[in-house]
């Protein structure tokens, strides 16, 4: 895939800072990325590295009384940190269009479908009430729901999890976002809905040319729909590239663990699965060196347990894309 | 049922006969089985009961011992009084609550949080008869704005009745106010940490609008629980404000029952309000439905 034009969303040197009690916790530290028109990159890696807040910082959907967020993120060239609140809330929904991870509590319980969808679209321009109950209706069919009309009258308590996922991904999609973050989005699914919801979006992409950040830690998914993939631990990117570059030649300990601990059906062998031992640093209390050097098998390199390994080319991939990996530890 | 046994058992328990007190010093004994007879003091306590219960069923709450009008009109004379504080209160401490609960949400642990911690504070603990003679004090007796107590009925007399309300009304509802501060703060708090708030926002809600209709939306149900509970309490008679400014509500008429062992007054007054406790709690009840589509069905 060539990128000729500038890309959708560029985040360059993200920092999140969460006052804690037990103290600042450096959350996200350093991230830089990009995702372009059309594209979707997949975000993995394990809880509490820092998935969820990343994206969440680049809305301006942290707590302003705990979270400090600095670097930049230009959505179309703007930057979503700096811009005023008034721009920013135009921009959420037209222009990026967020789907959070639990469809038990992201819906509002007191308020018919309708209504939460129809505030949406009426959000963001001047639309009369029956002109955005249709639209509302013609999104619930877009997303698959049964009876679009009369789930426009019924209650988030009223519809399974997966229908309810589906009004999420509904109102994320009501004002067709250049950018839609999808945060473990079908994490709460079974599988025969987390596949239709995949396929769902795979069209609209393809039909409006979303690009898409897709947080998972289902590498099964990662390799279904994503471009790019970016692996992040600590609150780093530890590794990045192409989805064929990291999956089937991960340069970063890390990566490979995380492969590692996939079940594979397909093998005969029914030995144990290998785990990554140990847990993740807390985000109060990182390792001076390389954040993942505490749990690493590998320990190549003696500058890992004092410096931070920079991302770096590690090898020639297809399309000229670079693929990245913040370690020194050579190809094993 | 069980409500009016547990009212008449209770009454019972208050030491004192009715009938000597009723006499006085004109005491003297035929005098005394004759009314004794009367009023039925000399049945055994169970047919004392029936017979109440099944005249209160068709709404004779008997005769007062003292007085010797029925029951039911000494209630029905009180009844305005003590209805009309009691909602004047609760606009009060409604009128208090809210902003006040909505603004120490909004900014925990900020300044104005702090103030309205121990605002409430003090609002539940100062005494309301304390207040009530400070405001007295104040404004019926140095600056000399209002009247220091008494009641005019509404069409009577409009600004009179006002102006003798406010200083109850104001009393009682900065109690009230106080502990509903507290619940507004707590619940408010807990539905701006919600999910779909976030949700909300993220459809780029105006601010505005993502408060009102999913924080404060969802933080009404306990609110009208709260609320339920205080407007039964200032409904069943706010015994000491009613008697520092002569208000003639329902909590005067009890304490002056229980003075005089006015039984048939008093078995009436709490029977009353154990019925308006339980017509609130329904009437909660059903706001809950109205409020909260998870409740209907």
């Amino acid at each position: 895939m060539q990128q000729v034009s500038a890309p959708l969303l560029e985040v360059e040197d993200l920092r999140v800072r969460l006052r804690t009690p037990r103290g600042p916790a450096e959350v996200v530290n350093g991230l830089s990325y990009t995702v372009g028109r059309g594209e979707t990159v997949a975000v993995v890696g394990e809880s509490g590295s820092g998935k969820s807040v990343s994206v969440l910082a680049l809305l301006g959907l942290l707590p302003a009384r705990v979270a400090t967020v600095t670097g930049s993120a230009r959505l179309d060239g703007e930057d979503l940190l700096t811009m005023s609140p008034e721009r920013l809330r135009e921009v959420r929904g037209p222009g990026v269009g967020m789907v959070f991870q639990d469809p038990m509590t992201s819906l509002n319980p007191v308020l018919t479908i309708g209504r939460q969808l129809v505030e949406g679209i009426r959000a963001h321009g001047e639309v009369s009430k029956a002109a955005a109950r249709e639209r509302a209706a013609g999104l619930l069919a877009e997303v698959g729901l049964p009876d679009p009309q009369r789930a426009l009258d019924r209650y988030p308590h009223e519809l399974s999890g997966g229908m309810r996922q589906r009004v999420v991904i509904a109102i994320a999609l009501a004002n067709n976002p250049s950018l839609l973050i999808a945060d473990e989005a079908t994490t709460a699914l079974d599988v025969t809905v987390q596949a239709q919801i995949l396929d769902l979006v795979a069209g609209l992409q393809s039909e409006h040319g979303t690009g898409v950040i897709w947080i998972t830690h289902d590498l099964g998914v990662v390799a279904g729909i994503a471009d790019r993939v970016l692996v992040m631990y600590g609150g780093r990117c530890v590794e990045d590239g192409t989805v064929d570059d990291v999956l089937e030649r991960p340069a970063h300990p890390y990566t490979r663990g995380l492969l590692g601990a996939l079940p594979d059906l397909a093998s005969a062998d029914d030995g144990e699965l290998a785990t990554v031992p140990g847990v993740p640093p807390a985000p109060t209390d990182l390792p001076p060196g390389c954040v993942f050097w505490p749990r690493c098998p590998v320990r190549s390199d003696p500058r890992c347990a004092t410096e931070q390994p920079p991302l770096a080319v590690v090898g020639a991939s297809g399309g000229g894309l670079p693929h990245r990996a913040a370690t020194w530890c050579e190809e094993g | 049922m069980g409500v009016s046994v547990i009212v008449f058992g209770l009454v019972q328990l208050v030491p004192g006969d009715p009938i000597r007190l009723a006499l006085g010093t004109r005491f003297d004994q035929e005098t005394y089985d004759a009314l004794l007879a009367r009023s039925g003091l000399d049945q055994p306590l169970v047919t004392q009961y029936f017979g109440w219960a099944g005249r209160a069923l068709t709404g004779d709450l008997g005769v007062s011992f003292r007085s010797g009008e029925t029951v039911t009109s000494l209630i029905a004379e009180r009844l305005p009084a003590t209805l009309t504080l009691a909602f004047a209160s609760i606009l009060v401490a409604l009128l208090i609550a809210v902003p006040l609960g909505t603004l120490s949400a909004l900014r925990p642990r900020s300044v104005v949080d702090r103030v309205a911690t121990v605002l409430s504070q003090i609002g539940i603990s100062v005494p309301e008869f304390w207040m009530a003679i400070v405001l007295i004090l104040v404004f019926a007796g140095t600056l000399g704005w209002l009247p220091s107590g008494g009641y005019v009925p509404l069409t009577e007399d409009p600004g009179g009745w006002a102006q003798r309300l406010l200083m109850p009304a104001v009393v009682t509802g900065v109690v009230s106010g106080s502990v509903i501060t507290r619940f507004v703060r707590s619940s408010v708090l807990e539905a701006l940490g919600a999910d779909h708030v976030r949700t909300a926002q993220a459809k780029g809600l105006p601010a505005r609008q993502v408060f009102t209709w999913h924080v404060l939306r969802n933080a009404l149900l306990p609110l009208v629980t709260v609320t339920g509970v205080q407007l039964a309490y200032l409904l069943s008679g706010v015994v000491v404000v009613e008697i520092v400014f002569s208000w003639p509500g329902l909590g005067q008429l009890a304490l002056q029952a229980v003075q005089a062992r006015d039984y048939p007054v008093l078995q009436g007054a709490i029977l009353l309000f154990a019925v308006v406790f339980l017509l609130i709690n329904l009437v909660v009840d059903l706001l809950y439905t109205a409020i909260d589509p998870r409740i209907r069905r």
